[in-house]
């Protein structure tokens, strides 16, 4: 009996935990669910702004925050699980295939007045032409980041990614667009919108460089780099950014034959249950001092002009962060692919991997 | 007869989160991506049979090395006083306290290049590169499902009669006699349940061998994860074959074991 009674009193302690911790504030007026990339907003480290707890204060809506790692994560959970969500960050091609299979939201820009201190070259983009469903966030190219003392003579193109010389410290993406889209550009295919035939000449491409790779990676590539672990790796230039701060032995290219440019922009989910909630949130997102603090958390480039123009000179001219007018008209966006190829790429890509 | 009512809660819940998803899975390895009954998904689960083989080797092996080191483990601790049994015990589950993915993450930073076990090699001249291999996966494996070995040993073992053994050391037993015939049959139901406990999550666990291999040492379960994203078909099928897989072991084993505690 005596052991009975202690399990019960444990069991109540944790309960207890969870309710203290759950529920040891005052009442909100609302909750909404962002959905969001992993390391993708200020969270108030090292005397940063902590947006969420700001936003809380200011419309006394409660955030429910989670993480995504890849875009197709996103969907598939967006799809396949009933959870809710109010605001998602996805990715361009990612958008316009939500905008298509009709899983966003229209937003109403009267509720988000701060969208007028968007960047006019950011307005009306490609995947979302008349700007109904989309607020853009960040932006920036695919960039290489090597290790200066592991490679001697600095790399000008993707090509370096299959050279023997750096063979077993080479990292590769571990996410089939962005993986196949470097193995395309070296078979001379432009990545925006591929065939099945483009995606088995990629996958060739890629087969030929698993030998001499230590690892697909995606998060994982910070503490390879930073820990002077991997030699070369193609990632994200903001994150880029991020690990040269933290390894002066590290240092970037933007490669030669021209990138990928990708813009992550704030939806709606058609099934929101608290769609103005979202926008309040989109707004607040969008304010000079919230976009400032969270492109310099992230280390991504800001397309908020107002935020743009708070920045520091040294940001400003950061050619890897905001890369010259040039070169991003060298650049591709992604399209969204019909499902079949679509589906064909990740499977292929698999099978490179295995 | 006695009353089944108090059983229908487990039954619903049986078959709400057990019968439907497996009938779901199985439903799904055999359609194709039109809902049409087709092979389609094994004939591309064929594809990864060679990841198939090396996930249930890694396995295999893994459970092996975790045998080993907790049989002895499981007879040290229950040979102890009840307090220091307790103890630990207690020492053994606290690294359960912590998140599983810290914990890998911690061999990570342990076995990398310059990491402290490499620079304690480095200094007695051995050069080797510890992460990205089999043998790192396999070491993050035994770490992480070593206890779960331990545990179901070491609970049956402490309650084996001390009389037992007295009795047999009476009738003349020397120490490895009362080892043969008398605590390593009473205590095989605790490597079954260990068995059952260390293989069956090692051979479908994924992100250990992300964090831990190279390349080449992708498994199963890794696979299952990606395939899933656009492919539910081929993935339900290889999500089948491993848990046939792993009932046939299961099956074999609990054979084995039967007529081992009998005689």
């Amino acid at each position: 009996m005596k052991k009975i009674t202690g399990i019960i009193i444990a069991l109540s302690m944790c309960a207890c935990f969870t309710w203290a911790f759950a529920g040891c504030s005052k009442s909100y007026d609302g909750e909404i669910n962002v959905y969001n990339w992993g390391e993708n907003i200020s969270t108030g480290e090292d005397g940063s702004m902590d947006v969420i707890a700001e936003f809380e204060k200011e419309c006394n809506i409660k955030v429910n925050y989670t993480n995504y790692e890849t875009n197709e994560e996103m969907y598939n959970i967006l799809k396949n699980s009933n959870s809710n969500y109010d605001v998602i960050i996805p990715s361009d091609y990612m958008i316009s295939k939500l905008i298509d299979e009709d899983m966003l939201a229209e937003i109403n820009f009267d509720n988000v007045p701060n969208f007028s201190n968007i960047m006019e070259r950011f307005k009306n983009p490609e995947f979302d032409k008349e700007n109904k469903y989309s607020v853009p966030y960040t932006w920036g190219v695919v960039a290489m980041v090597y290790n200066k003392e592991m490679v001697n003579e600095k790399p000008t193109g993707w090509d370096a990614l299959w050279n023997e010389k750096y063979s077993g410290e080479i990292l590769m993406f571990n996410n089939s667009r962005d993986a196949m889209a470097i193995a395309m550009q070296m078979c001379s295919i432009n990545p925006s919108v591929v065939t099945k035939e483009d995606i088995d000449k990629a996958t060739e491409k890629l087969m030929e460089q698993k030998p001499l790779l230590k690892k697909y990676v995606m998060d994982q590539v910070f503490t390879e780099m930073e820990g002077d672990q991997s030699a070369l790796a193609p990632y994200y230039a903001g994150d880029i950014a991020m690990m040269m701060e933290n390894n002066e032995n590290l240092d970037y290219v933007l490669p030669e034959e021209g990138s990928n440019l990708f813009i992550d922009s704030m939806c709606i989910p058609k099934n929101s249950k608290n769609k103005e909630g979202a926008e309040k949130f989109i707004n607040f997102m969008l304010e000079a001092e919230t976009a400032k603090a969270n492109a310099d958390y992230i280390g991504y480039a800001t397309p908020n002009q107002a935020a743009y123009d708070l920045m520091d000179e040294d940001t400003k001219n950061n050619e890897l962060i905001y890369p010259p007018k040039e070169y991003t008209d060298k650049c591709y966006t992604f399209y969204n692919l019909p499902d079949d190829v679509y589906s064909y790429m990740q499977e292929q890509f698999v099978k490179a991997q295995s | 007869m006695k009353s089944r009512k108090p059983s229908i809660p487990y039954l619903i819940w049986m078959v709400i989160f057990t019968l439907i998803p497996l009938v779901t899975i199985v439903y799904y390895a055999f359609t194709d991506k039109s809902g049409h009954f087709s092979f389609e998904p094994f004939k591309n689960a064929f594809f990864y049979s060679d990841i198939f083989a090396r996930s249930l080797w890694i396995a295999f092996v893994s459970c092996l090395i975790c045998i080993l080191l907790a049989y002895p483990m499981a007879y040290i601790i229950s040979r102890c006083k009840e307090k220091t049994q307790s103890m630990l015990i207690m020492l053994i589950t606290i690294p359960m306290w912590m998140n599983f993915l810290l914990r890998i993450y911690a061999w990570v930073i342990l076995l990398q290049n310059n990491g402290p076990i490499d620079t304690a090699l480095s200094l007695l001249g051995i050069n080797v590169d510890l992460m990205n291999s089999e043998g790192a996966v396999i070491l993050g494996m035994v770490y992480e499902f070593l206890p779960f070995m331990i545990l179901p040993i070491y609970t049956v073992m402490s309650k084996i009669d001390n009389r037992l053994i007295e009795a047999a050391q009476d009738l003349g037993s020397n120490g490895f006699h009362i080892f043969r015939k008398v605590v390593l049959p009473l205590s095989i139901p605790g490597i079954i349940s260990g068995v059952t406990m260390v293989f069956v999550p090692s051979a479908s666990t994924f992100l250990v061998a992300q964090y831990l291999g190279g390349t080449d040492n992708i498994m199963i379960g890794d696979i299952i994860d990606k395939i899933f994203w656009t492919d539910q078909n081929t993935g339900s099928a290889i999500s089948l074959m491993l848990m046939a897989a792993i009932l046939v072991f299961l099956i074999v084993m609990n054979l084995f074991g039967d007529e081992e505690a009998i005689s």
